[in-house]
C-alpha cells in the first residue's frame, strides 16, 4: 500500500482528489473538437488511464491516513466545498476508474460499429462528461455538489442511451423515460437536501452529520430522509423504482450498457450508503425502522420478483437488465441488515457485480459485433462459433448465479453469514431461491450457447472466429477477475470491511 | 423582400444595445448582481433575435455553428484552465489548491488575485453559456419543419 | 389551524406547484406536456430554496463600502458590516446551478422528443406503445 501512495510525485499526489475529476472534465471538450473518432478514443483512454492511476494513489493515501480531504479554492469546510476520500468511497473510485478504463478499451471496435463516424467525437465527449460526473458524485463531500454531479452524469447518460436510436428507435423512448424518472429522482434528492439544509444550516456532509448528532432529529429531517431515499432509490434502480432500467440497458449502445451496468447504479447506491450511514445514524429509530421494513423487505421482494421477470424475457440484454435489478436487491438486503457484516457483504457484492455484469455485457457486445443479438435464440451455438467470448460469458454467468469458484459465490456466502448473524432465516431462504431463479435464466442462455447448433450460412456452419483484441482483452480481464478474486478474496473483502468500518465505527 | 420593415429596423437598433447590456452584466458581475450565466443568455438572445428577424441563413453567416462549437469547448477549458494555472503557480510560495485565485497575483492584501480569478472564470462561463444557448437554438431551429410556414 | 397555514404561507404555492407538476408528468400522454410538468415540478423546488434564504429584515448580502477609495474606511466598513442583518445568499447560488441543470434537462428532453417525432411520427405515449408492440412481439414486457 505504501508503494501506491508514492506512485506519483508528492506535488501531484497532493492534488489527486481534484485531478481525478478535472482530467476527464478538461479532456471532454478537447475530445469533442477532434476530427475523428479514433483520436477522441485515444483521448478518452488517456483520461481513463490517468483516473485509474490517481484512484490507486488515493487508495494508498487512504490506507495510510484514514481519510483525505481536499479544499477547493483553499476555502476550508464547512464553508467551502470539500472533496473527501475515505475507506467507503475509495473502492467505488477504484471501481469506476478501472471499469472505465476497461470499457474505454472495449469502446474502440464497439463504437466504430454502432455509432456513425461524424458523431463519434461527440459520443466520446459525452462519455467523458458522464465519467466526470460519476467520479465527482463519489468524491465530493458536499451534499449539493452531489446533486450537481449526479445531473452531470445523468444528462450525458440520457444522450449516450439515445445514441442507440440509430439502430433501434426504441432507444429514444427508453432514454426519454429514463430522463423523466431520473430527473424526478434528482429533484426529490434536492428537496431532501433542502430540508437538511433547513434543519442544519450546512451542506458539508461531515458537518450535517455533526449537527444532526448534536441537535437530534425532527420532522424536517425525517422528511429529508424520505425524499433522499426515494430520490436516490430512483437513480440506483432499487426494486419498485427500477422501471426505467430494463429498456435503457436493452437499447443503449453495447459499450454504454457495459459501462453503465457496472458503474452508474453502483455510484448512486454508494451515495445512498453515505447518506444512510454517515449522515443519518443507523441507530436513530426511524432510520433503523427503514432498514428493517423498507430496505430488507423491498430488497428481498426485489431479488425474487426481478429474477422471476428476468426468466420471462426474450432479449438477452433485458434478461441481464432485470438481473441487475435483482442484484441491487441483494445489496439492499445487505444494507438493510444494519450490521457491519451486512454492509460489508453488500459492498462486496457491489464490487463483484460490477465485474460480472461488465464481462457479461461485453460478451453480448462481442456477439453483437458479428451477429445481431435480438433474442436468446440468436445465441444458439455461439460456443462453437465464438469460443473465447462464449467462455467469458459462461464464467461470468456462473458467477452471477453464485457457483463456487467464482466471486458470486464469495459475496453470497458473506451475505448469508451476515443474515444468519441476525437470525434472518427468511433472508437466507430468499437468497437461495433467487440464486435458483438466476440459475434458470443464466442456464437458458448457456444452453443456447453450448447445446444448440451453431449459426450457418447457406447450409455451412460459419467458421469459428474471435472478436477484435480490444474486445477480448478487457472482457477476459473482467471474466478472469471473477475467478481470481474467489481464490484471492482478501483484497476485496478487506476493502469492503474497511468501508463498513469507516461508516459504522467499532459497532 | 422586406415584409417586416418595422421589426427589422427596431431589431437592428436593439441588438447592439442587448449585447452591450450583456457585457455590462458580465463585467459588473463581481461588484453587483450579474455574472457569466445571465450575461451569456443575454448575449445569446441578441443573436437569436437576429436569427428570428433576418432568418437562420443570415444568423449562421454572422455566427457560424463551427465557431459556436469551438467557443463552447473554449469556455470550459478556460474555466478549468484557471484552476490548473493556480495548481501550477504553487512554486511561488505555499502550495495552493485548485481554483485558489489568490495565487494568480502576488498582491495578497487587496485580493487582486481573487478579482482576476473570478473575471476569467466568468469569462469562461460567458463563452460556454452563450454558445450552448446558441447551439441549442441552432439545433432546434435548423430542423426542417413538417409544416411549411404558409400552412399554419 | 389558520395560524399555522398563514405562518407558512410561502409553502402553500410551492406545494400546489409541486403537486401540479408531478400530476401533469404522470397524467398526460403527450411527451412535450410531460416535460412541461417536469419543469413546473423543478421550478417549485427552486422556489422552496429561495424562500429558505429570506431573513425578515435582512439586507441584500453585498458589503457596500468594501471597495471605497480609502482603504482605512474599507476596513471600517468590514467592521460595520457585521452589525447588519443579511439575507442568506447561498440558496440563490445553489438555485442558479439548479436552474442551469433544469435548462439542460429540458433541452435534452426536447431534443429527444424531436427525434422521437421523426422516428415514430407521433409524440403521444399510446401511439408510441402501439407502434412498438405491433411491429414485433419481442418488445413485450
Amino acid at each position: 500500500m505504501d508503494i501506491l501512495a508514492h506512485l506519483l510525485p508528492a506535488g501531484i499526489a497532493a492534488h489527486a482528489p481534484v485531478l481525478l475529476v478535472v482530467i476527464p472534465l478538461i479532456l471532454a471538450p478537447i475530445a469533442a473538437l477532434m476530427p475523428s473518432g479514433r483520436i477522441a478514443w485515444a483521448i478518452s483512454l488517456l483520461a481513463a488511464f490517468l483516473v485509474a492511476i490517481l484512484a490507486l494513489v488515493l487508495l494508498g493515501e487512504v490506507s495510510q491516513a484514514g481519510s483525505v480531504s481536499y479544499h477547493l479554492g483553499g476555502w476550508a469546510p464547512p464553508l467551502g466545498i470539500e472533496y473527501r476520500v475515505d475507506a467507503l468511497n475509495v473502492p467505488i473510485l477504484l471501481l469506476v476508474g478501472f471499469v472505465g478504463l476497461l470499457c474505454t478499451i472495449y469502446a474502440l471496435p464497439s463504437v466504430a460499429d454502432e455509432i456513425e463516424p461524424g458523431k463519434q467525437p461527440m459520443f466520446y465527449s459525452a462519455f467523458l462528461v458522464c465519467f466526470t460526473g460519476l467520479l465527482g458524485v463519489t468524491i465530493t463531500g458536499d451534499a449539493f455538489n452531489v446533486f450537481v454531479f449526479l445531473e452531470v452524469s445523468s444528462l450525458s447518460t440520457y444522450a449516450l442511451v439515445a445514441m442507440g436510436g440509430g439502430k433501434d428507435r426504441r432507444a429514444l423512448t427508453a432514454s426519454y423515460n429514463y430522463l423523466i424518472l431520473g430527473t424526478i429522482g434528482a429533484t426529490f434528492f434536492v428537496i431532501g437536501v433542502g430540508f437538511l439544509y433547513m434543519a442544519t444550516g450546512t451542506l458539508n456532509m461531515v458537518d450535517i452529520a455533526r449537527v444532526l448528532a448534536e441537535d437530534g432529529h425532527s420532522r424536517v429531517t425525517e422528511a429529508a430522509f424520505a425524499f433522499i431515499v426515494v430520490g436516490l432509490g430512483l437513480k440506483a434502480a432499487m426494486f419498485p423504482l427500477h422501471v426505467w432500467l430494463p429498456n435503457a440497458y436493452a437499447f443503449a449502445p453495447n459499450f454504454v450498457t457495459a459501462f453503465l451496468a457496472s458503474t452508474a447504479t453502483k455510484v448512486a447506491f454508494y451515495v445512498l450508503i453515505r447518506f444512510l450511514f454517515s449522515i443519518f445514524h443507523p441507530e436513530v429509530t426511524f432510520v433503523a425502522a427503514s432498514f428493517t421494513w423498507i430496505f430488507a423487505v423491498l430488497g428481498t421482494v426485489g431479488m425474487i420478483v426481478a429474477s422471476a421477470q428476468a426468466i420471462f424475457q426474450t432479449d438477452p440484454r433485458r434478461v441481464l437488465a432485470y438481473s441487475s435489478v435483482a442484484q441491487v436487491g441483494y445489496m439492499m438486503l445487505g444494507l438493510g441488515m444494519g450490521t457491519k457484516a451486512g454492509l460489508s457483504a453488500g459492498m462486496l457484492h457491489l464490487m463483484n457485480h460490477a465485474m460480472m455484469k461488465g464481462a457479461l455485457f461485453m460478451a453480448l457486445g462481442a456477439f453483437a459485433l458479428k451477429f445481431g443479438v435480438r433474442s436468446i435464440a440468436s445465441l444458439n451455438g455461439l460456443g462453437r462459433t465464438m469460443p473465447v467470448s462464449a467462455s467469458a460469458f459462461t464464467i461470468s454467468g456462473l458467477s452471477l448465479v453464485g457457483v463456487p469458484l467464482t466471486v458470486g459465490f464469495t459475496s453470497k456466502w458473506y451475505l448469508i453469514l451476515a443474515a444468519l448473524d441476525r437470525d434472518w432465516w427468511w433472508a437466507v431462504a430468499a437468497l437461495i431461491a433467487s440464486s435458483l431463479l438466476a440459475l434458470v435464466y443464466v442456464g437458458r442462455m448457456l444452453m443456447a450457447i453450448w447445446m444448440e447448433e451453431p449459426p450457418s450460412h447457406q447450409g455451412k456452419a460459419i467458421a469459428a472466429s474471435t472478436a477484435p483484441w480490444a474486445v477480448v482483452v478487457p472482457m477476459s480481464i473482467l471474466a478472469l477477475a471473477n475467478v481470481y478474486f474467489f481464490f484471492n478474496a482478501d483484497p476485496l473483502v478487506h476493502l469492503a470491511n474497511a468501508a463498513a468500518e469507516a461508516v459504522m465505527g467499532g459497532r | 423582400m422586406s415584409p417586416h420593415l418595422i421589426l427589422r429596423v427596431v431589431s437592428k437598433l436593439l441588438i447592439p444595445i442587448i449585447v452591450v447590456f450583456g457585457f455590462y452584466v458580465q463585467f459588473h458581475g463581481d461588484f453587483g448582481p450579474g455574472g457569466g450565466f445571465q450575461a451569456g443568455v443575454i448575449v445569446a438572445v441578441g443573436v437569436i433575435l437576429y436569427a428570428l428577424i433576418f432568418g437562420m441563413e443570415e444568423a449562421r453567416r454572422a455566427v457560424p455553428p463551427a465557431a459556436v462549437r469551438y467557443l463552447m469547448a473554449a469556455g470550459v477549458l478556460l474555466f478549468a484552465g484557471v484552476g490548473v494555472a493556480t495548481l501550477l503557480m504553487n512554486g511561488a510560495g505555499e502550495p495552493v489548491n485548485f481554483l485558489d485565485y489568490d495565487a494568480l497575483h502576488p498582491d495578497q492584501s487587496h485580493h487582486t488575485g481573487q478579482h482576476y480569478g473570478i473575471l476569467l472564470i466568468e469569462l469562461g462561463v460567458l463563452f460556454t453559456v452563450s454558445s450552448v444557448m446558441l447551439a441549442i437554438f441552432y439545433a432546434f431551429a435548423g430542423r426542417i419543419p413538417d409544416l411549411p410556414d404558409e400552412d399554419w | 389551524m389558520l395560524d399555522i397555514l398563514l405562518e407558512r404561507f410561502n409553502y402553500i404555492p410551492i406545494i400546489i406547484l409541486m403537486m401540479t407538476g408531478l400530476y401533469v408528468v404522470f397524467a398526460t400522454g403527450n411527451l412535450v406536456k410531460r416535460l412541461v410538468g417536469l419543469s413546473l415540478f423543478q421550478t417549485s423546488v427552486f422556489l422552496l430554496y429561495i424562500t429558505l434564504a429570506k431573513v425578515f429584515g435582512g439586507q441584500p448580502p453585498i458589503i457596500a463600502d468594501a471597495h471605497g477609495d480609502d482603504h482605512g474606511a474599507a476596513a471600517a466598513g468590514h467592521g460595520a458590516a457585521e452589525a447588519v442583518l443579511y439575507s442568506n445568499p447561498l440558496p440563490h447560488v445553489l438555485i442558479l446551478t439548479a436552474i442551469v441543470v433544469g435548462v439542460a434537462t429540458l433541452a435534452v428532453g426536447l431534443a429527444l422528443v424531436v427525434r422521437i417525432r421523426e422516428a415514430y411520427g407521433s409524440i403521444e405515449d399510446e401511439a408510441l406503445n402501439a407502434a412498438d408492440y405491433s411491429r414485433d412481439t419481442g418488445a413485450a414486457g
